[in-house]
């Protein structure tokens, strides 16, 4: 397969033009500006095959998705920070309609003050509003899971956000293998979910409903992600087979004897990944889907290898209560048996992790210490 | 035109529908959908008619109808268009409905934004002047002097409506227009004339509200008749931002300002001196407007 040098951002963009969307709608804000200005290309050369739209907001950008989706439409967005900040109410909206959206959301700070640095409170702290989640590490897993995301949201009809970070995987280029679009099209056809507005036929579509209904509905929804995780493996069964790697909602890379396991999302596990081999006893595991949390593929990951410490790496922080991957992980592990220690680091805001900061956090995490945390500039 | 003579062929709403009695927005969606339907998509912004159009799976509209957050009614209009489109569905005729709140005030970056895109779309706002579906608070549509839940007794809204067609006529769209329920065949025309042009169309419906405006539920076309006839409300249009027409050529002498604000509770505070600002900001507003229609009839 064809091997090509791209960003992250372009990784995502090229993703959407071989999948092929019916919209794409799109807004600038940095660290995403690339992935639309790659599409728009796409538009100037007549590679893009459906409509661009330039909004003025992203609010409305993820609104002119809705009005598409509810169509029948495929569509794209994409943005970060204070723009998926924006979007929160129509963020929310799109998942209660049902609308298989997927959007991309590359990790910047929120302010104030301003801050580009990639913390990834901005979707993180989206995590109650119905969408799923999946966060990548690398250029080639945001062009994989791009596809993978569409197969997803698609079948059950719930949309999806793909995560990476910025500046450390928007703008980093990598060796990434693309396939043509023939290929994609083995593993995502033209999208056949139900239109939702049909003209010459009566709707009041999403009109105002008892809570008794509501309640139903939200009990569907949540019950429908939970067949993210099993969904998500067997999709990848079938893109293994075209094109030759697998993904699982949760990876775990645990060296024999390992009693110590590093937990974390996004471009940080790539840090881990490389760092390894020097950590003696110590293991990895990388949270790829972070919506639906999978809870129960962590407990047994943790009870297979009998981790006794977890050392959780949080870019982000939920200011009062402190990291949230953290947070919801404590959560998943409650009622286990044999529990394991969970530390935290936090690296909000934006701090570069060093093997050194990493080998200092798994050193001082203290196994007889039940949780602890320690922010990532103690360590600098 | 007489009740009688009213066509009542091609009827899209449904008895039934829990709109106030004499409210003048179901009125406007009726004719509003009699014209533009059979083929048509309605996205609805929060308001009044996300009540009026009823619990689903009952509706009161043959057409279905999309409901969508406060802000978002000109960028779901947009994104609904591109997607019937899309999906082969070019004949069908897109319509967005919002209120006086979802356009002139929470609703106006996402309507600019469309306006200036030209997306290809009528967008329809019914104006009863205040936020009513909550209960009657101000909005920038309510008029200078009137009496809201957020200016209640002894205040009264201060600052003068905001003016939502010369906006809408500054983003040069190939069509603008006012229109009321007291005069159906104006309204209709401009819907047919709307509904055959391409782009972004804009009509500002003015719609009395009996439990907010204070008046009885008899009263609704004769107060949008007096709307216009003192010239609170003029019936005109606008080609390309441009060609301004007025539509209902008015009596020799506009009725005095009082006699339309007399029958509503909400003005019933009005002391006489605030009545004079009004009547010289519909004064001067009416001249503008005159003024406008001298220049295009020069230009052509």
């Amino acid at each position: 397969m064809p091997f090509e040098v791209v960003s992250g951002s372009q990784a995502a963009a090229i993703a959407v033009q071989r999948v092929g969307v019916d919209l794409v709608a799109a807004y600038p804000i940095t660290p995403q500006t690339a992935i639309v200005e790659t599409l728009a290309n796409y538009d100037a050369k007549g590679e893009l095959g459906c409509d661009f739209v330039s909004v003025e907001s992203e609010y409305s950008a993820l609104a002119c998705c809705n009005g598409a989706a509810a169509a029948g439409a495929r569509v794209f967005t994409a943005t970060a920070s204070h723009g998926l900040a924006y979007m929160h109410e129509m963020i929310h909206w799109c998942s209660g309609a049902r609308l298989p959206i997927v959007m991309v959301n590359v990790n910047r700070a929120i302010g104030a003050p301003w801050c580009l640095d990639p913390d990834q409170g901005d979707s993180l702290s989206q995590r109650d509003t119905g969408w799923m989640q999946i966060y990548c590490s690398g250029a080639q897993e945001v062009f994989d899971t791009v596809l993978q995301a569409y197969r997803l949201s698609e079948e059950l009809l719930l949309p999806c956000m793909v995560v990476f970070d910025g500046f450390y995987i928007s703008h980093t280029y990598e060796a990434v293998d693309i396939p043509d679009k023939e290929q994609v099209s083995k593993f995502i056809g033209p999208s056949n979910f139900k239109a939702q507005v049909v003209p010459g036929e009566p709707g009041n579509i999403q009109g105002i409903i008892p809570g008794e209904i509501q309640h139903q509905l939200v009990k569907k929804r949540s019950e429908t992600m939970m067949f993210a995780p099993s969904l998500f493996e067997e999709l990848n069964k079938s893109f293994e087979k075209i094109f030759g790697r697998c993904y699982r909602a949760v990876e775990v890379v645990a060296p024999i004897g390992a009693k110590t396991a590093i937990f974390t999302a996004g471009a940080t596990a790539e840090t881990v990944r490389w760092c390894l081999p020097k950590m003696e006893g110590t293991a990895m595991i990388q949270l790829r889907m972070f919506r639906p949390f999978p809870a129960e593929q962590i407990r047994s990951i943790i009870e297979k290898n009998n981790f006794e410490r977890i050392v959780v790496i949080d870019r982000n922080c939920s200011v009062g209560v402190g990291g949230i991957l953290a947070q919801e992980l404590k959560a998943a592990l409650y009622g286990m048996s044999k529990l394991p220690a969970v530390h935290d680091l936090i690296l909000a805001g934006g701090i570069d992790l060093t093997g050194e900061m990493l080998g200092q956090m798994v050193e001082e995490s203290d196994g007889n210490v039940k949780t602890g945390y320690k922010w990532g500039d103690e360590l600098l | 035109m007489k009740i009688e003579e009213m066509n009542r062929e091609n009827e899209m709403i449904y008895s039934g529908h829990s709109a106030c009695p004499g409210c003048g927005a179901a009125l406007a969606v009726r004719f509003l959908t009699k014209t533009l339907g059979p083929n048509l998509a309605i996205a609805l912004t929060a308001s009044c008619w996300s009540i009026i159009a009823g619990v689903p799976p009952l509706t009161a509209l043959k057409c279905p109808i999309l409901h969508c957050p406060f802000p978002s009614a000109g960028s779901v209009g947009s994104g609904l268009r591109r997607g019937l489109n899309a999906k082969g569905m070019l004949d069908t005729t897109v319509v967005v409905l919002a209120g006086d709140g979802g356009t002139f005030d929470i609703g106006l970056q996402a309507l600019s934004g469309a306006a200036q895109r030209n997306e290809d779309y009528i967008f329809v706002c019914y104006d009863n002047e205040a936020y009513m579906n909550t209960g009657m608070q101000t909005s920038s549509a309510t008029p200078f002097g009137a009496r809201t839940n957020t200016a209640p007794y002894p205040l009264f809204k201060e600052g003068q409506k905001k003016d939502i067609v010369q906006i809408m006529a500054a983003h040069s769209i190939p069509y603008a227009a006012t229109a009321t329920v007291a005069f159906p065949e104006d309204m209709e025309n401009k819907f047919k004339f709307a509904k055959e042009l391409k782009g972004f169309r804009f009509i500002h419906i003015l719609s009395p509200c009996p439990p907010g405006w204070g008046t009885e539920s008899s009263d609704t076309i004769e107060l949008s008749r007096l709307a216009v006839s003192s010239g609170a409300f003029p019936l005109f249009e606008v080609k390309y931002g441009m060609e301004w027409r007025m539509t209902t050529p008015l009596e020799d002498k506009r009725t005095p300002l009082g006699d339309y604000l007399g029958i509503q509770r909400r003005f019933k505070d009005i002391d006489s001196e605030r009545l004079k600002i009004l009547q010289e900001e519909v004064n001067y507003e009416w001249e503008l407007l005159q003024d406008k229609v001298r220049r295009s009839e020069i230009l052509k």
